[in-house]
């Protein structure tokens, strides 16, 4: 036995689908959205679950809450059975999906909250603690009183975040929580994640297409794709692995020749605008010092490797080994 | 406060929150009673008595029921599209998750949502009814504290009907047709467009004994004290009794259903 706060060993989702295929004919499909996925989570560690999309990444999640039973495979949570002991579970789990709220839509934040301290049976200290710290990191004290529909989307997913933390849970699933958002509230919304995680020793499991979220939250990460785990360790392993790549696009005062740079070739050169590539894996601090020292730079980004890149890659490389 | 009080709490004040919509069904409901009331004095007038009633009586069951139209939803409404709405978008499979009764859940709701309605969709086309025409009032306080609790259990009977209804999107792509039967069987078979009393043999045994009659019929007769002694004691176990049956089926398809989402996906 593993002291693990979240195990699968083998677990698979397989989805009949029936669809029409002509007037009376219905034809028979099998979609395994969840391929015999093993990993382990301690307790305390966020981990990132990427992937494409359509890559199993929901159904796992559902999973893991009881909400979907498993086709095949092991699956605990805290020693519980999910899709056994629900409701059990639901009192030690908080859960946010990107793209539904577990809020009411005509009500305001605050009795939305009222609502969830009930469901929970929060105590009312408890209640009062969780809620003061929630409005104050996802800078809630505006909102309490606006309607849900009112929202925009990036306060609506704080929102949600906060009535998944009222309840102490010992372990908080995200699905896609910065799909969608705007900027800042990305960045709120990362920034509240690692502080529950390290300050409050959280267990959290994020899932995302977007590298980003994990580069700045997580240590771990785990790859999916069509319902199978493709990698599992360090980020920085990942990327040696996919050997992805980061672009910085410069532009600079005026049209150059294709500047040269220790660690990092040109791609492509557009007027005053050059796009550098340079491993995902080293930092882009001393290229851009360099570049600065030797040319009049105006304006510079960098862009993020995707994961559609990094997978496809992974695949080019396990082929080329066999 | 439990849960599904701060449940029913939220549900009315969240309907006293549409104020023009309650204004302007209070415009129709007295609109109709007055329509329906003078169509019922010109029945009364070429058949008095008929379905036991007197020509007050029968007014007063037109005002009744324009009271009640709304508060026992009739034509449906209430949580039934937003639930409907739920299931189809796999929202629902949030309210499975929680750690409350999904049926509980939307029956407080409901609970709310009528007692706002019998308040302030019911008082004013029954005041105006009782302004302008000579209508059959309760003798004593106690008929309406049986009326009032007939037309709760009424409200529940409605509500077990209408949550079968939502959980048949479980399985029909489209419940708007369900929805619009329902709708029908419920405008005649509550008794709405004329009472089940005057209909003579066994179409009329037949409706008075469907779950739709506790939804007008049973609290107008309670009102109008038709039923009195264990007679009244018989209606409201009539009402009853409709409610645990059809919510107990509710429950059992609910967990159908639920076992269909959790096994399939939503
Ligand atoms: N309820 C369902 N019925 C049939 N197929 C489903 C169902 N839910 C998901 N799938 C399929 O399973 C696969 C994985 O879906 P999902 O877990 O939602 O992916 P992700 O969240 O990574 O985008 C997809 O091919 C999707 O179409
Ligand atoms: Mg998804």
């Amino acid at each position: 036995m593993s002291d693990g706060l979240i195990e699968l060993d083998g677990v698979e989702k397989v989805f009949d689908v029936r669809r029409r295929a002509g007037l009376l004919r219905r034809e028979r499909r099998q979609v395994r959205a969840v391929d015999g996925i093993s990993f382990t989570v301690p307790r305390g560690e966020m981990v990132g679950y990427i992937g494409p999309n359509g890559a199993g990444k929901s159904t796992t999640i559902k999973m893991l809450t009881g909400i979907l039973t498993p086709s095949g495979g092991r699956l605990r949570v805290a020693g519980i059975d999910p899709s056994r002991e629900r409701t059990r579970l639901a009192r030690r789990i908080g859960v946010v999906f990107g793209q539904r709220t577990t809020l009411w839509w005509d009500l305001p934040l605050r009795d939305s909250y009222q609502l969830v301290r009930r469901m929970y049976r929060i105590p009312d200290d408890r209640y009062r603690v969780n809620l003061e710290r929630c409005v104050e990191l996802l800078d809630l004290r505006d909102l309490l009183e606006v309607p849900v529909r009112q929202l925009s989307l990036g306060q609506r997913m704080r929102g949600d975040i906060a009535a998944a933390l009222l309840h102490d849970p010992e372990v908080l699933y995200l699905d896609e929580p910065t799909i969608g958002l705007d900027v800042v509230s990305k960045a709120k919304v990362r920034e509240f994640l690692r502080s529950v995680n390290t300050e409050q020793g959280m267990t959290v499991l994020l899932t995302t297409h977007d590298l980003t979220d994990i580069e700045q939250l997580c240590s771990r990460v785990m790859v999916i794709d069509h319902g199978r785990l493709m990698y599992d360790g360090g980020l920085a392993e990942l990327h040696a692995v996919g050997e992805s790549e980061r672009t910085l696009v410069v532009d600079f005062e005026r049209e150059l020749p294709p500047v040269e740079l220790p660690g990092a070739r040109c791609e492509r050169v557009d007027g005053p605008r050059q796009w550098l590539v340079f491993p995902a894996g080293s930092s882009a601090a001393p290229l851009v010092a360099e570049l600065a020292a030797r040319h009049p730079v105006v304006d510079l980004s960098v862009r993020e490797p995707v994961i559609e890149d990094v997978i496809a890659r992974m695949y080019a490389e396990s082929s080329a080994v066999v | 406060m439990s849960l599904y009080a701060a449940v029913a709490v939220s549900g009315f004040r969240r309907h006293s929150t549409y104020r023009v919509a309650t204004a302007a069904g209070i415009f129709t409901n007295t609109v109709f009673g007055l329509i329906m009331a003078y169509t019922y004095i010109a029945l009364w007038d070429q058949r008095p008595h008929l379905g036991g009633y007197d020509q007050s009586m029968a007014i007063t069951y037109v005002w009744i029921g324009q009271a009640l139209f709304i508060t026992v939803a009739v034509l449906g409404g209430g949580f039934q599209d937003e639930l409907i709405e739920r299931i189809r978008s796999g929202d629902v499979a949030i309210d499975l998750y929680r750690p409350a009764d999904l049926q509980a859940w939307w029956l407080a709701s409901d609970l709310g949502r009528a007692a706002f309605h019998l308040i302030g969709r019911g008082i004013v086309p029954m005041l105006f009814g009782a302004l302008f025409f000579d209508l059959t009032m309760p003798g004593t306080p106690l008929t309406w504290v049986f009326f009032i609790l007939s037309v709760a259990i009424g409200v529940v009977v409605s509500f077990a009907l209408r949550y079968l209804v939502v959980l048949s999107a479980f399985w029909l792509m489209d419940g708007g047709g369900v929805t619009t039967i329902s709708g029908l069987a419920t405008m005649f078979f509550s008794g709405m467009l004329l009472p089940l009393n005057v209909f003579p043999g066994t179409l009329g045994e037949v409706a008075r004994l469907l779950p739709w009659s506790a939804l007008l019929q049973v609290p107008a007769d309670i009102f109008l004290g038709v039923h009195t002694g264990s007679g009244l004691l018989k209606a409201l176990a009539f009402q009853a009794g409709w409610a645990v049956v059809l919510l107990g089926t509710g429950r059992a398809l609910q967990a159908v259903a639920t076992r269909k989402v959790v096994v399939q996906g939503g």
